[in-house]
């Protein structure tokens, strides 16, 4: 299947999601972009290119890891990881940033901004621009700030200038906002590099692309390791752009089940998570420029999301996802906060391999799943993210008092130095 | 009476009309009524009334805030329409409706034209639907003889000039510039050449918007636009120095 063959006049939809609803003075850039990327999307060589600067500047291709511990242990299928945390910047963001970097270049263009949640878009974004030598400004919530410095410091530190966001919940949404209003005023020399598979038409399209190659190699590798395709795919899923990458490997084949895995925060009725699909408290909506699940309230306004993960912590999921869901070709799964510090303990510990949080939700489900299947199965799981670089996040999620001593230490340290 | 024939009526005594902008709910309801209670006595001729939205990405901080702060204080769709109602008996200006579109889309589009005629809109605003998503509603506004108000930019084409004069009803917002509500437009010839390449393409009144905050910006407007459009320096004044300001700053706009 095709899902990017739109019929006449439904451009930019995925079933009834999707489609461009932007203030109008920013018409004639998603023209521009629309065309831009078609004849990227076009050309062979566009796609050469950039194949071979992963390769060369972020590692690509990333291996698939064979988990032989962890599978013994849990005595089901066989557990496979498709490695997208060795990249360069230490997730799957780096693959769309790169994609669009080139386009920025064919656009002419020599400023870039972005929103970024957890930190790792934008970071990513940062490294993009100092090795294209664009301008770039990151918008990101004032809380996100808070809970990244780490990533704050590297953008700031690759020359990217970041503006706290104080709107709203401030968080990603409201960054995303903010990268708008930036926008609509600096069209003519910026690129907007939206960070996820969301967004007006062609973003969604345009990064799935981008995305798309986790799931060329990882199914390459697989078939080459195993012989054969796993019987089911899973990955977490925020905006859902490495989902959509790694499941664009595996969408034609009707045994291979895909399993989009959301943040489910505190669980089912707490409203306190950004599960869109896996529960049933969103519903069909209008924001941020395209039609698809947000979590809102009856008279549309955007509801309070949660998540231990600030990269899966957001409202909208994408309308490629929103479509496959009604068709019922993905399923989705929550993973709660405490799942995936239990999973992530188990993971460092029995395979030395340390997810993101974000990724960590993909694990909960494919590891919760894999221990009932035969041992003759196969399960492919993405780690899109490293944890290692998350280490102040993941110390307060596993509470451990050793760092926090260590902090405490630190701090006591830096005031002195300031007297 | 409709908007078009209603702009043409009060034309016919001056030469540059007002529509200005309040944000429902913000700081409050009461404060909005006194706010109207203003325009009216100054003169103003349409108002927009913001619904608001957790998400206003075309507008600019000073409105984002009182977004913001309207929601927390818990206004509601129902509480807009009641006050809609209420300005649309009360003033002798006529009241719009502007706001998100998910606003619409949640109450479905057929619902939100029918109470706004009931409330007394004649109209409304949506940044962020594009004409090519406007079909169905516009369908139902025609019918129930409300005006969708379209938007022209300085970077629309003349292609998409065309377009969007096609669909235009009643009237025209003319954005002066690039970027978000509420920070200063330098008027200058740019922007009257904006409105007559506008012009080329309906032949509905032209309101211009963005970044109207003087006397001087209504003199460079009067004689090219019909109507100049006052949004953030009136909630600016109001915020800065209250009633008296505010009576003040209309009254010397429309002096």
């Amino acid at each position: 299947m095709d899902i990017f063959d739109f019929s006449d006049g439904r451009e930019g939809y995925y079933g009834e999601y999707g489609g461009v609803f932007l203030p109008e003075i920013l018409h004639a850039t998603i023209e521009e972009l629309i065309e831009c990327f078609r004849e990227c999307k076009a050309d062979p060589k566009f796609w050469q290119e950039y194949v071979s600067l992963l390769q060369n500047y972020s590692g690509r291709p990333t291996p698939v890891t064979y988990l032989e511990n962890l599978s013994r242990e849990l005595g089901g299928a066989q557990i496979y990881v498709k490695r997208d945390d060795l990249n360069h910047t230490g997730s799957h963001k780096v693959n769309n940033v790169m994609g669009q970097g080139l386009l920025t270049q064919r656009l002419g263009k020599k400023r870039v901004i972005a929103e970024t949640g957890a930190g790792q878009h934008g970071f990513a974004t940062a490294t993009m621009a100092a090795k294209f030598g664009f301008d770039c400004k990151i918008y990101m919530g004032a809380v996100d700030v808070a809970r990244q410095r780490p990533n704050v410091f590297w953008m700031e530190n690759l020359g990217a200038e970041v503006i706290a966001v104080e709107d709203g919940q401030k968080t990603l949404k409201d960054a995303v906002n903010e990268c708008m209003r930036d926008w609509v005023t600096n069209m003519a020399d910026t690129h907007y590099i939206l960070g996820t598979a969301c967004g007006p038409h062609p973003f969604p399209e345009m990064v799935s692309w981008f995305q798309s190659i986790i799931g060329l190699e990882a199914r390459e590798q697989i078939v080459a390791q195993t012989g054969r395709l796993p019987n089911r795919v899973y990955a977490c899923v925020g905006g859902g752009s490495n989902a959509m990458g790694l499941f664009q490997g595996f969408f034609d084949e009707p045994n291979v089940e895909l399993i989009g895995c959301e943040a489910g925060g505190e669980g089912v009725g707490s409203y306190m998570h950004s599960a869109r699909l896996a529960y049933d408290d969103a519903s069909v909506g209008v924001a941020q420029g395209y039609k698809t699940y947000f979590l809102q309230n009856d008279e549309g306004n955007m509801s309070e999301t949660h998540s231990v993960a600030a990269g899966l912590d957001y409202i909208g999921v994408n309308p490629i996802f929103a479509h496959l869901h009604d068709q019922g070709k993905v399923r989705f799964e929550a993973a709660t906060d405490a799942e995936v510090k239990e999973t992530l303990k188990l993971t460092m510990r029995t395979e030395g391999l340390i997810p993101a949080l974000e990724s960590t939700h993909g694990f909960v489900v494919a590891l919760k799943e894999a221990a009932t299947m035969a041992k003759d199965e196969i399960v492919l799981v993405n780690m899109s993210g490293r944890g290692d670089k998350d280490i102040f996040t993941i110390a307060d999620a596993l509470d451990d008092a050793k760092w926090k001593s260590f902090i405490g230490g630190k701090a006591d340290q830096y005031r002195a130095e300031k007297k | 009476m409709g908007l078009e024939a209603f702009i043409a009526e009060r034309k016919q005594d001056k030469d540059l009309l007002v529509m200005a902008h309040v944000v429902c709910g913000y700081p409050s309801f009461e404060d909005n009524l006194q706010e109207l209670e203003i325009m009216a006595e100054a003169g103003v001729d349409l108002v927009e009334l913001q619904f608001p939205f957790s998400e206003p990405s075309a507008d600019g901080p000073l409105f984002v805030r009182a977004n913001e702060q309207s929601l927390k204080a818990g206004t509601t769709v129902d509480q807009c329409f009641e006050f809609m109602k209420l300005a649309s008996e009360r003033f002798p200006f006529k009241v719009l409706m502007m706001g998100y579109y998910n606003t619409v889309f949640k109450m479905g589009e057929d619902v939100f034209v029918r109470r706004l005629k009931e409330a007394g809109g004649v109209g409304y605003i949506l940044p962020d639907l594009p004409v090519e998503e406007s079909a169905n509603l516009h369908q139902l506004s025609a019918d129930a003889g409300i005006e969708p108000i379209i938007l022209m930019t300085p970077t629309s084409s003349d292609k998409r000039l065309a377009q969007l004069g096609a669909a235009s009803r009643g009237m025209v917002y003319v954005v002066a510039r690039k970027g978000v509500t509420g920070s200063k437009t330098n008027m200058g010839d740019d922007v009257v050449a904006l409105i007559d390449r506008c012009r080329q393409h309906t032949n509905v009144p032209m309101g211009v918007g963005f970044g109207i905050t003087s006397k001087a910006d209504m003199d460079f407007l009067r004689g090219s636009a019909d109507l100049a459009i006052v949004g953030t320096a009136a909630l600016k004044t109001w915020e800065e120095s209250g009633a008296e300001g505010l009576r003040r700053f209309f009254a010397e706009l429309l002096a």
